[in-house]
């Protein structure tokens, strides 16, 4: 796009400017909550009179936060462990469909990703108290799970479109059976995209609040449940540290793909 | 490693109205180099996924030895398999890759390692076992391919297309050695291609196949010279075919109801050579081709067919003064006029 005006200066300086603008728009509500995050006073403002490390502290020393932490951490490696695989093996099968057959699968698949969350999430729980399971981690990883497949398919569909399927007859047909031909063929030679995708089953899960709000109780409420709820009773700027943790969390994360990636 | 025969039996194999395999069954025996020839969409490589376990066939039966393999799943049929697109691994290592049938297997480690090694120096690979598929060239990994598919012994290979990728001259040397290592390791072998030349020079026997049909199965040598459908005369090379009754009796035949076929490099131009039995054909000089070792002429007969004349560079002394519009007469002896059963022209 940029080539195609090589010589018009002006031309070029409105577009970064506006480029510039656009990202700014889409960065400034997140970078916002940093400084908040470090603030002294008892109240969200900005910007904050005087700067102190207290809202962290408040964070790691409250039992209450730390569990919330403690849940989120485990139902995104959860989430990730189970629904990587499963999405891999929709994504084979789909591949190898073809056609109507794959089509379906995946319109079934991505819905998800398409229904209102408060939909699925309402669903969800009816589901769940019908087979007594509101209120438990496995409710909440069932629903995660369901939510984090079809962001896994999306980026491992176009890698296994990309593959060379005759390499896994060649397996089949000196000896390999299924699990080994996937294991020792596709997987190794997937592991860019399979990684990206649990990174983003991951982080599907870590920032699901919704469902976390219908069907995870006391115990086992994740993070953003918590936060939530504790913007509801009152406004603290934990909250922003949190938000900022977090922030720093998924883009170290995304970096060391991205890094990977390049590599 | 004792070899197996293969026994093809009343196969079919349909896409939806798409019949791809049609009632097919072919005897082959252990040892034997078969070819499958074809053009695309004929069939054969359909049979061949189905040899291997990739199709599914509707009806019919595979036996490999005495053994159904019909609903054999790919892994548990012991054949080996060069794709055409040789279908390595390309994060392994050359040895690994020839290691792997052996590690599935698990055979003990030193031992893969050496047979890995032995079959490398087979195909002529010594000294590359640590090389990056990523680092070889085509005749290389065509190599490569190869060692995979015989190096844990399989009773069976099969191959498709497996030289499509390589320059002529890789190919033509290629085809010589595959058929030396079938030779060697007396394999029982079933190769598929489009190529006709490539099948002559190889095979033991050729099966013909068109439109999910075999044409016919034979001899390199009675499938050139004694074609028995129309397809497969002219599939093979260069053929004229000339109508019943425009000929007198010819070699047994009854020139009068059966079609002919003539090789265009079974005629000759000189009529001092001419036997009494031969056929004869007079016609107009429509055009000629210079082909580096033969001249090709075509020639309109009276009746307006035109007639294919393939005259070698050697023997060529007139060729290049002959023009277009000259009338010229062609002989070929009567052992090289073959009347194609049922085929009218």
């Amino acid at each position: 796009m940029l080539e195609a005006y090589p010589d018009n200066r002006l031309a070029l300086i409105l577009l970064w400017s506006f480029c510039a603008l656009v990202l700014a728009f889409l960065m400034l509500p997140t970078l916002v909550v940093v400084p908040l995050s470090f603030s002294a006073s008892d109240f969200l403002e900005f910007p904050p009179r005087a700067y102190s490390l207290r809202w962290y502290e408040n964070f790691f020393g409250s039992a209450t936060w730390m569990a919330g932490l403690r849940t989120s951490l485990i139902l995104g490696t959860l989430t990730a462990t189970v629904a990587v695989p499963l999405a891999l093996l929709a994504c084979i099968s789909m591949n190898r469909l073809g056609g109507k057959a794959a089509a379906t699968i995946q319109g079934v698949l991505l819905t998800p990703s398409v229904v209102p969350g408060i939909l699925l999430a309402i669903g969800l729980f009816f589901v769940l108290a019908a087979q007594r399971l509101v209120g438990t981690l496995f409710g909440v990883l069932v629903g995660h799970v369901v939510l984090a497949i079809p962001v896994a398919c999306i980026v491992l569909l176009p890698a296994l479109a990309r593959f060379d399927w005759n390499q896994v007859q060649a397996a089949r047909s000196l000896g390999a059976n299924w699990p080994r031909a996937i294991g020792g063929i596709i997987v190794p030679q997937l592991q860019i995209s399979l990684l990206s995708a649990t990174l983003m089953a991951f982080l599907t899960s870590l920032d699901e609040s919704v469902i976390s709000i219908f069907v995870a109780s006391g115990q086992n409420s994740t993070l953003p449940k918590l936060m939530f709820l504790s913007l509801r009773d009152q406004i603290d700027p934990t909250i922003a540290a949190i938000s900022t943790l977090w922030t720093v969390i998924v883009l170290v994360a995304v970096l060391i793909v991205s890094l990977r990636q390049k590599s | 490693m004792k070899s197996l025969p293969i026994t093809i039996d009343g196969v079919r194999k349909t896409y939806g109205s798409y019949v791809a395999l049609d009632d097919v069954s072919i005897d082959i025996q252990a040892g034997e180099f078969l070819t499958l020839l074809g053009p695309s969409g004929s069939g054969k490589t359909t049979l061949l996924m189905a040899l291997a376990g990739f199709v599914r066939l509707d009806r019919g039966k595979l036996l490999l030895g005495d053994r159904d393999i019909t609903r054999l799943t790919p892994n548990k049929r012991d054949i080996g398999i060069v794709f055409q697109n040789y279908a390595l691994f390309p994060h392994m290592s050359v040895l690994a890759n020839v290691e792997y049938p052996l590690v599935l297997r698990k055979t003990p480690k030193a031992e893969a390692r050496q047979r890995a090694l032995d079959t490398l120096a087979r195909v002529k690979l010594e000294g590359l076992a640590e090389r990056n598929i990523a680092a070889l060239s085509g005749g290389q990994r065509q190599r490569v391919a190869l060692a995979r598919a015989i190096v844990f012994e399989p009773r069976v290979m099969l191959m498709d297309e497996p030289l499509s990728a390589l320059d002529k001259n890789l190919r033509e040397t290629m085809q010589y050695e595959i058929r030396r290592l079938h030779d060697d390791l007396g394999i029982t072998t079933i190769y598929v291609t489009h190529d006709q030349r490539e099948a002559l020079i190889m095979s033991d026997r050729i099966a013909v196949m068109n439109s999910g049909r075999i044409q016919q199965i034979d001899t390199p040598q009675r499938i050139y010279d004694r074609p028995s459908t129309r397809f497969v005369a002219e599939f093979m090379g260069e053929a004229n075919i000339v109508a019943p009754g425009s000929v007198r009796k010819i070699d047994g035949a009854d020139a009068s109801r059966e079609a002919l076929m003539i090789r265009a490099e079974s005629f000759h131009l000189d009529a001092t050579l001419a036997g009494r039995d031969g056929m004869v054909l007079e016609g107009m000089l429509r055009a000629k081709t210079f082909r580096g070792e033969n001249w090709l002429l075509t020639l309109a007969l009276d009746g307006g067919q035109e007639v294919l004349v393939c005259i070698p560079s050697a023997l060529a002394g007139g060729c290049a003064e002959l023009a277009a519009g000259q009338r010229v007469t062609a002989y070929a002896p009567a052992t090289k006029v073959h009347a194609i059963p049922g085929a009218a022209a």
